[in-house]
């Protein structure tokens, strides 16, 4: 098969889509799992912490 | 300061790489002897043995006390980066400055190659994104690392390996222009051996960030990180891809880059427009995400609004490229994905924006109050407002209007001026007073004088430029009824002389305001260094005695 404009085209029309939906579910399900939720919420507080030592 | 916290093997380390350094000048100053390469490689070389020199006088200087070092942050580099920062910034932007007075006045070329506007003009975009943004970036980027993660740094020469060796990039970079040589692709002007050099620097500053982030003692990566991670990625991706060229010889500066036609524009805009996105936003985005909420004491409003917004624009940006290439050649498939993706940008820049906005909800007082503050809370709200003007122009009829015209100069800058420089500033009057141990800021009015002359300064560049592009736009598409053009380009570009003479002031008060700015922290790092010795000694000894249990794993 050669590869030219055409299937370049129809890669990524049909691939380009699939590919970054799943990514966005996958980005989705990590962003809200209830089990994240404490380490987030750690995170956003520890940084305002006023020690400045490792 | 640059060698006291180096053991003697340290500085022997140092110099050997410095030696390895001064022998690549010397290979490129004998091979290019006919060619303008000698003269980068001649600069290599003597910057490099100055620097042996340097570290040669200090060999046997005290050492540190190495048994302190995992409880203590290494801030050496930080502190050096802030300074070349800020001394870049007076370089680009006096440079900014010169050139858009070269937009008004020609004849300030006085007649010479060096200082005509096309040579000044990368000196300028390099100047101030490379310069100041970039090294803004490496610093910042080296003490939210070490913070968030509650670990020192992973190495004591790589940090001076990074910041020096891209300061030696960007002097290359500049001197380079000056004398005329450039591959000519808008911010990635230099030639092959600087781009090779970069890729050296960069590597090692990926690797370091990593083992930074391994050493942690956090069990999650803090937001800001994953942005200034992206940053450094993704540009080491663009930079290769951007710049694979093939050297005339290996004793010549010129270059031809191995892609061609529309291919290679392509490639360049994918360059371009992810330098913006990757350099000009994701890193300062980093910075937004740990000084604003620190400086105002308030946590950031939502984390996981965060979160989605850094995956939005890490996998979005990459496919907005394309709206610099409307109306060519390229595809027109592959134009309109540039353009919705560019508006689906939107939605996650928004997200950023809006996020930090309602983290100040509730503290206004402290915006009114703090120049500091409100120097994020603008850059914020210019972050917004920039990214919906690129949204917008990246529409393709709103483009045939906009395109080639001062407009995109306009949105650039409130951009670069109105979200980049603001953010930086904020940050570096955090930083600076943490850094040096200091109670404050030398003087808080002066930090309002800044503010005041920035925020003047970028509202009245780019009300100019939103003028005088919409004027340019209208006047070349004005028929007359017999359907010819009715004004010349020449018309067009009287029109456009006041809006340059008031974007050169807009400038010049922008650029004051950065010199005000050194001033303040040259004072305050300059005040009272004794107190800073009791700070630095006040080590509270009962923590360090517990302290094995926190110590990272060297
Ligand atoms: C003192 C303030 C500044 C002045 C007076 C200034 C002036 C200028 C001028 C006259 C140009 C050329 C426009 C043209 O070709 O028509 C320019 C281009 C540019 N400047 Fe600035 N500038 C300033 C600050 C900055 C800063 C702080 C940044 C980035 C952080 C920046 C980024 C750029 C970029 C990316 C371009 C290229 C725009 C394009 O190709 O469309 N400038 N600037
Ligand atoms: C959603 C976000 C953004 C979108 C969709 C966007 C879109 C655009 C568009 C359509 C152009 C004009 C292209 C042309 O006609 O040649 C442009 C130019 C430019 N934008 Fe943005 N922009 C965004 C945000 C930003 C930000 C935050 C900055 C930061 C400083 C920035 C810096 C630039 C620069 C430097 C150029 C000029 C490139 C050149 O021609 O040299 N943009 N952008």
């Amino acid at each position: 098969m050669d590869i030219d404009h055409a299937t370049a085209v129809a890669f990524s029309k049909s691939w380009g889509l699939f590919y970054l939906i799943a990514l966005s579910i996958g980005v989705l399900i990590y962003t809200f799992r209830p089990s994240n939720k404490k380490r987030f919420d750690r995170a956003k507080k520890t940084i305002l912490d006023k020690e400045d030592r490792p | 300061m640059m060698v006291s916290q180096l053991t003697r093997g340290e500085r022997q380390g140092s110099i050997l790489i410095a030696a390895a350094v001064a022998l690549c000048g010397l290979a490129l100053a004998i091979a290019g002897r006919n060619d303008l390469l000698g003269v980068h490689g001649a600069f290599v070389l003597v910057g490099s043995v100055a620097l042996i020199a340097f570290l040669l006088s200090r060999l046997d200087s005290p050492e540190p006390d190495v048994s302190r070092r995992p409880s203590e942050y290494y801030d050496d580099p930080i502190k050096v980066g802030i300074a070349l920062s800020m001394l870049w910034a007076i370089f680009g932007m006096f440079v900014g400055v010169w050139v858009a007075a070269e937009l008004a006045w020609p004849s300030l070329n006085f007649d010479t190659a060096w200082l005509s506007f096309g040579r000044l003009r990368p000196a300028h975009t390099t100047g101030v994104i490379f310069g100041f943004g970039g090294n803004a970036l490496i610093a910042t980027s080296f003490h939210v690392v070490q913070r968030t993660s509650r670990a020192r740094l992973a190495g004591q020469i790589s940090p001076w390996f990074v910041l020096l060796g891209y300061n030696l990039f960007c002097f290359l970079a500049v001197t380079g222009y000056l004398m005329g040589l450039t591959q000519s692709k808008e911010y990635a002007e230099p030639e092959w051996y600087a781009d090779l050099w970069l890729v050296v620097v960069w590597v090692t500053y990926f690797v370091l960030y990593l083992r930074t982030i391994a050493r942690r003692k956090e069990p999650h990566i803090y937001v800001a990180n994953w942005y200034f991670m992206a940053f450094i990625v993704v540009v080491a991706i663009l930079h290769i891809v951007n710049n694979l060229a093939i050297p005339v010889s290996l004793g010549h500066a010129w270059s031809y880059p191995i892609w061609s036609g529309v291919q290679d524009a392509m490639v360049q805009w994918w360059y371009g427009h992810n330098a913006v996105a990757f350099f000009l936003t994701a890193g300062f985005l980093g910075m937004m995400y740990y000084y604003l909420p620190k400086r105002a004491e308030r946590p950031i409003f939502s984390y996981r609004l965060s979160i989605l917004s850094f995956w939005g624009i890490t996998f979005f940006y990459m496919w907005a490229g394309s709206h610099h290439l409307h109306y060519t050649a390229l595809p027109h498939w592959v134009q309109t994905l540039g353009m919705t993706f560019s508006i689906m940008l939107l939605v996650p820049s928004w997200a950023s924006a809006g996020n930090a906005i309602l983290t100040l909800n509730g503290a206004w007082h402290k915006v009114r109050n703090d120049a500091t503050l409100r120097f994020m809370f603008v850059a914020a709200v210019f972050y917004g407002l920039s990214t919906f003007e690129g949204s917008f122009l990246a529409i393709r009829p709103v483009n045939s209007l906009s395109h080639y015209t001062d407009w995109t100069v306009g949105h650039v800058h409130a951009g670069a001026l109105g979200w980049v420089a603001l953010i930086t500033f904020g940050s570096i009057y955090t930083l600076v007073p943490s850094l040096w141990k200091r109670e404050r800021m030398y003087s808080a009015a002066l930090v309002e004088v800044h503010f005041w002359l920035a925020l003047i300064g970028t509202l009245i560049y780019v009300f100019a430029m939103w003028n005088s592009g919409i004027v340019q736009g209208l006047m070349w598409r004005t028929y007359t009824e017999s359907g010819t053009l009715a004004y010349s380009f020449l018309d067009s570009l009287v029109a456009m002389y006041p809006y340059y003479i008031a974007r050169t002031l807009g400038g010049f008060l922008f650029l004051l305001g950065a010199i005000v700015g050194c001033y303040n922290i040259w004072m305050t790092v300059r005040a009272s260094p004794a107190a800073a010795e009791t700070a630095l000694k006040d080590l509270p000894d009962a923590r360090w005695a517990e302290g094995t249990a926190t110590t990272p794993a060297e």
